[in-house]
């Protein structure tokens, strides 16, 4: 930067964890370094501790009631809503994700327009998934009989490492459009988009504590989250390629039988259309009988 | 309760010549057994593996009749090499026929199933009896034609995957299934797990319960008989050793598992970080929630059914009343007095509402379990009678007094022992009921139909009866929430852990 | 719910007064808006579960000396009843005949409990029964339909008790009951009961007309108050007449008003009730829902014309170890 003396000084931000729709510092009071794919330092971010994690972890169990009971047509409105305010901050999602990423402007501009799209898509999805993924059940006898997705709770989300904007929508939407809660733990080297994108749930109508932002490694965060008892399902998709610390997780997870989304070999093709299975992965099927008589 | 004095054992008469006084006008009811003479027990059973039975590797054990204690066959055990030729002749099976199949021929053959099933319905459900333990009423009236029925349901989706809904609208088999099913339903559960993954296009091995193999045995005749192609269905037997083998078996791709939470974790851990897909079906401590307003006596039948249906050893029973305190005397009461006239003993006399508990190991648990509720306070009833001299029994048992701080309110105790909580207002009702690691299933019973959709839908629970209880059909989709399992076995939902 | 009605602990008999033992509906049925007050408190029925304890109890096998001693009871609680416009002298003496004989060739065969005529025929098979001990219930206040002024039925009840029945079935005003005139069905068979005397009252609600069973427990507890002896199901004329649920929601109701107030009231399905197989099941719902003491034809009896001749073929099978026929069973 020009540091002519007429030139102005820029005030920079401090990037900072979002948990309960707050944005605190680390418990621990670390941060770390991060870089552009140059390797220039671009800005500290907070380092989040596993106290981070139980913190978020609270943080998102309250939500959940709320949130779950929210009608799907409000969850579907709230999502849209993101997209808006996405959309209004669309230059600094450009600046974050060609700085993040080492993209060119041109495919940051893509990469930006596919997550704020594919986020109106899956804010579509709210009251919708459930009449594609549950039915009546023509049971044998004078019963009335209905399933019917419901979400599954806390979900800890380990987001892509490369793609820091639009794998992060493909991870964080599917798991709260349903009414789920998450608590999401962003690409470590390349965590501002994420930090920004908190920004904007925060000033988009959800609820605190619905998605819970938290910088740092998953490798040292995930244990922690899934051994966690009160996490209902964990998402391993950012720890794509590691398949020892993936298979510890999944080990971890067993104790208290989290639903588990396997990480793929290696990051996908992010522009593809994901299907319903990262939205089923965290849901639950619930069947009422009820008799039929007068 | 009223207990049968030729209880279990008697040998099978069907007249019988007393001369009773009949003056009083007391209507005692007398034995009315099932013939035993429908089904041939062997005296030795070996591993149905590739379409034929061969001999396990393992030590055999034995398989004993719970009413009686009476030894009823030798039963082969299979050890890790016994279960590797299992595994390969289902990927033999797998990949010469069953995957190259079209659904409609997937389809007849496990019509032909159903049809067989139904034909030897008597002979199925006297041995399910005596090797379970269950009463033949329930065997004959709930089990069996249910087991048939699942088989005519999922034969039906063999050449309909497409409209399933999963796989993207071409689903495909996931391969050779690896199945291990409880001693609770033996051939109910064999059933939810071999006819879905048939149907899907998969093979299956599978190990059913050590305490309860013969209906499973009996069931690879069937597969025979409907000249089902060698090695799509394998029946391996043994105790906790096979079944770990059949999961970590590298060559499986789904592993199926109904049973204790513990194992399903030790399950889940054991198929971490491979592809291998899994469905789990765990225990549970359903809350069974009647407010002050409910059909009473329906009520009362829906916690009898709950939590004494099948000795209570049902991993959705009610096993956990949580009644309004307005009305729980009175429920109480009459609770106590239906408890009074179910009739406990021969699990062949037609007219036996409890059966024997299946195991020694397992009635060992409920004492203990019982015990602990004695000494932490709550206060035990059951209706007066005598038990059987042989054999394993539990007499039907509610505890009142019991809050949710007590273990019988925490554990699962998969025997006929019912804990009586009260309440206050719907939402300590439904705090209650959530309060617990399970979900698989639960109860609400009210004539408010607004109140029944709240409640329904705040309870995180898989299945919820509302005004009736322990109701199961092929279509209908089963599993819990939280550490009551994964995935859900049943109606379409059924497919998904067995397609990709 | 029924807790805050004084309760005795006596079973008084059935001729006892409505009045005066110790419990008091008076706050309940002295107008309109209490009764249907107390009517819609009582506890709903699920029709499915309810039903489904029906079929359950109807598996029962009952088998060997339970048969035996079920088949005689049967027998004892029949009212063997004719009631057609064709009837005549003759048919119903030969019914009497039948009722006390019913098989001529086995002495150890009981009598039935009653015969079940209209009023003009009381006198008739009162004649023949004599001192037999087998009763004569007249069916009674413009059956089967109850269309009829007030003054007229209690004319047909008195008519039929001075012509010498020990037991009237009156039908409800089933109008009256589904328009939610409680009071007036209620002071209908106050009146009735007046005019029995000494005969004792058996009320008919015609289920199959009301419809659900939340009216069957509705008009069970309505007729108990009002202080008849037993609560019967059907005319016969009407389809479905009894049905083995909904007389199992008349054995609740009246176990639970036992349980309430200390009286006992008995039940009676009536009309289609044919076979042997059939009346056993009800036993068995009698045994287990209401109990032991139910188990009496002072307490419970079976409207029937064509089961006693399936018990009768019953009872010889049992005795001579082979199936009979019809052909050695009068018809009458």
């Amino acid at each position: 930067m020009n540091a002519a003396p007429s030139a102005r000084i820029d005030v920079r931000k401090t990037y900072k964890l979002y948990i309960g729709g707050a944005f605190p510092r680390s418990e621990s009071g670390h941060s770390y370094a991060v870089h552009d794919t140059k390797g220039a330092f671009v800005a500290n971010a907070a380092l989040a501790s596993r106290k981070d994690a139980r913190d978020a972890v609270t943080a998102a169990r309250k939500a959940f009631p709320g949130w779950s009971g929210r009608t799907a047509y409000n969850r579907a409105q709230i999502l849209y809503r993101v997209a808006e305010v996405m959309e209004d901050r669309r230059p600094q999602f450009l600046e974050a994700v060609r700085q993040s990423e080492g993209l060119s402007a041109a495919r940051a501009e893509k990469a930006v327009d596919e997550a704020i799209d594919r986020l109106v898509w899956y804010a579509g999805w709210a009251d919708k998934i459930t009449q594609v993924v549950g039915n009546a059940n023509p049971v044998a006898g004078p019963f009335f009989n209905l399933s019917t997705a419901e979400p599954t709770g806390v979900v800890a989300v380990l987001a892509p490492q490369t793609s820091s904007l639009l794998g992060l929508i493909h991870v964080v939407a599917p798991a709260v459009v349903t009414g789920n809660t998450a608590v999401v733990v962003s690409s470590y080297e390349r965590p501002l988009p994420a930090v920004t994108f908190a920004e904007v749930l925060a000033t988009s109508d959800v609820p605190g504590g619905v998605v819970n932002i938290l910088t740092g490694s998953a490798a040292t965060i995930g244990p922690w989250l899934a051994s966690h008892m009160d996490v209902n399902g964990i998402d391993l998709t950012g720890i794509a390629g590691d398949t020892d610390l993936a298979t510890a997780l999944e080990v971890a997870a067993a104790d208290n039988l989290k639903r588990v989304r396997r990480p793929p070999t290696a990051e996908p093709d992010w522009t593809l259309d994901p299907g319903t299975g990262p939205m089923t992965a965290f849901l639950e099927t619930k069947t009422v009988w009820h008799p039929i008589g007068v | 309760m009223v207990t049968d004095k030729n209880a279990a054992g008697t040998a099978a008469t069907t007249e019988e010549t007393g001369d009773h006084e009949m003056k009083s006008n007391v209507f005692t009811y007398a034995p009315a057994p099932e013939s035993r003479s429908i089904v041939d027990i062997k005296a030795s059973y070996g591993l149905f593996v590739n379409g034929e039975f061969v001999d396990g590797a393992g030590k055999a054990f034995k398989t004993i009749n719970p009413a009686t204690e009476e030894v009823l066959a030798e039963v082969a055990e299979a050890d890790e090499a016994d279960v590797d030729r299992a595994v390969k002749a289902a990927r033999r099976a797998y990949d010469r026929v069953w995957s190259k199949l079209s659904g409609r021929e997937r389809a007849k053959y496990l019509y032909r199933i159903a049809r067989i099933i139904q034909e030897r319905s008597r002979e199925l459900a006297v041995l399910e009896s005596i090797d379970n333990g269950k009463p033949i009423k329930e065997s004959r009236d709930v089990d069996v034609p249910i087991v048939a029925a699942h088989f005519f349901y999922y034969a039906g989706w063999a050449d309909k995957l497409e409209y399933s809904g999963y796989g993207g609208g071409n689903p495909q088999p996931l391969g050779v299934a690896g199945q291990i099913i409880p001693w609770n339903f033996p051939l109910l559960m064999l059933a939810w797990k071999i006819a879905p993954a048939l149907a899907c296009g998969n093979t299956v091995v599978l190990k059913p319960a050590e305490t309860t193999p013969l209906t499973a045995l009996l069931f690879a005749e069937i597969c025979q008989q409907a000249d089902l192609p060698p090695g799509v269905v394998n029946i391996i037997t043994g105790a906790g050793e096979t079944g770990r083998a059949l999961v970590s078996h590298p060559d499986v791709d789904k592993v199926a598992f109904t049973g204790s939470t513990d194992v399903g974790k030790a399950i889940a851990r054991a198929v971490a970080g491979t592809e291998k897909k899994m469905t789990l079906e765990l225990g549970g401590k359903a809350a069974n929630i009647v407010f002050d307003d409910a059909p009473i006596d329906q009520a009362v039948e829906g916690i009898v059914d709950g939590i004494f249906f099948n000795q209570g050893h049902v991993c959705c029973a009610g096993s956990r009343l949580l009644v309004q305190e307005s009305v729980a005397d009175e429920l109480l009461e009459r609770l106590k007095r239906r408890m009074a006239t179910l009739r406990v003993g021969d699990p062949l006399d037609k007219n036996t509402d409890i059966g024997a508990i299946n195991s020694a190991e397992q009635l060992e648990r409920i004492r203990e379990l019982s015990a602990v509720g004695d000494a932490e306070g709550a206060e035990r009833w059951s209706p007066p009678g005598d038990l059987p001299q042989h054999g394993f029994w539990f007499p039907p048992t509610i505890f009142t007094g019991v809050s949710q701080a007590h273990r019988i309110a925490r554990e699962e105790i998969f025997g006929p022992v019912l804990s009586v909580l009260t309440f206050r207002t719907p939402a300590e009702a439904v705090e209650k009921a959530n309060n617990t690691p399970y979900g698989l299933s639960a109860g609400v019973w009210t004539d408010k139909g607004s109140r029944i959709l709240k409640i329904a839908n705040e309870l995180r629970a898989g299945v919820v009866w509302a005004n009736t209880f322990n109701k199961f059909d092929p279509t209908s989709p089963f599993g819990g929430y939280k550490e009551s399992g994964h995935g859900r076995e049943g109606g379409r939902h059924g497919l998904e852990g067995y397609l990709k | 719910m029924l807790g805050r009605m004084a309760s005795s602990p006596t079973t008084d008999a059935p001729s006892a007064g409505a009045r005066g033992q110790g419990w008091d509906f008076s706050d309940v049925t002295h107008s309109d808006a209490t009764l249907r007050r107390f009517l819609h408190g009582l506890p709903g029925v699920d029709q499915v579960g309810a039903d489904a304890r029906a079929a359950a109890l109807g598996t029962r096998s009952i088998k060997t000396t339970a048969k035996a001693f079920a088949i005689d009871l049967a027998i004892r609680m029949v009212d063997l009843t004719t009631l057609e416009g064709a009837d005549t002298a003759g048919k119903v003496r030969a019914l009497a005949s039948k009722a006390m004989r019913p098989d001529p060739s086995d002495p150890t065969c009981p009598a039935t409990a009653a015969v079940c005529v209209y009023p003009d025929m009381v006198a008739t098979a009162r004649q023949t029964l004599g001192t037999s001990g087998v009763h004569v219930a007249a069916v009674a206040t413009a059956f089967p339909s109850g269309r009829a002024a007030l003054d007229i039925k209690l004319a047909d009840t008195r008519d039929a008790v001075e012509a010498g029945a020990d037991e009237i079935d009156m039908v409800i005003d089933r109008g009256a009951f589904l328009s939610g005139r409680y009071l007036q069905v209620f002071e209908e068979i106050v009146a009735v009961r007046e005019a029995c005397g000494g005969a004792h009252l058996k009320v008919i609600f015609e289920t199959g007309e009301l419809q659900t069973y939340d009216n069957v427990r509705r008009a069970s507890w309505l007729a108990m108050m009002a202080g008849g002896h037993f609560i019967k199901t059907s005319t016969g004329k009407v389809q479905p007449a009894a049905t083995l649920p909904v007389t199992m929601i008349m054995l609740e109701a009246v176990r639970d008003f036992r349980e309430a107030t200390g009286r006992m009231v008995g039940v009676k399905p009536a009309g289609g009730i044919r076979s042997s197989k059939d009346a056993i099941k009800y036993l068995v719902v009698v045994n287990e829902v209401a109990g032991n003491d139910w188990l009496d034809p002072d307490w419970f009896r079976f409207g029937a014309s064509t089961l006693l001749n399936d018990l009768l073929m019953q009872r010889t099978k049992m005795r001579t170890g082979r199936y009979s026929g019809p052909d050695y069973f009068t018809l009458d």
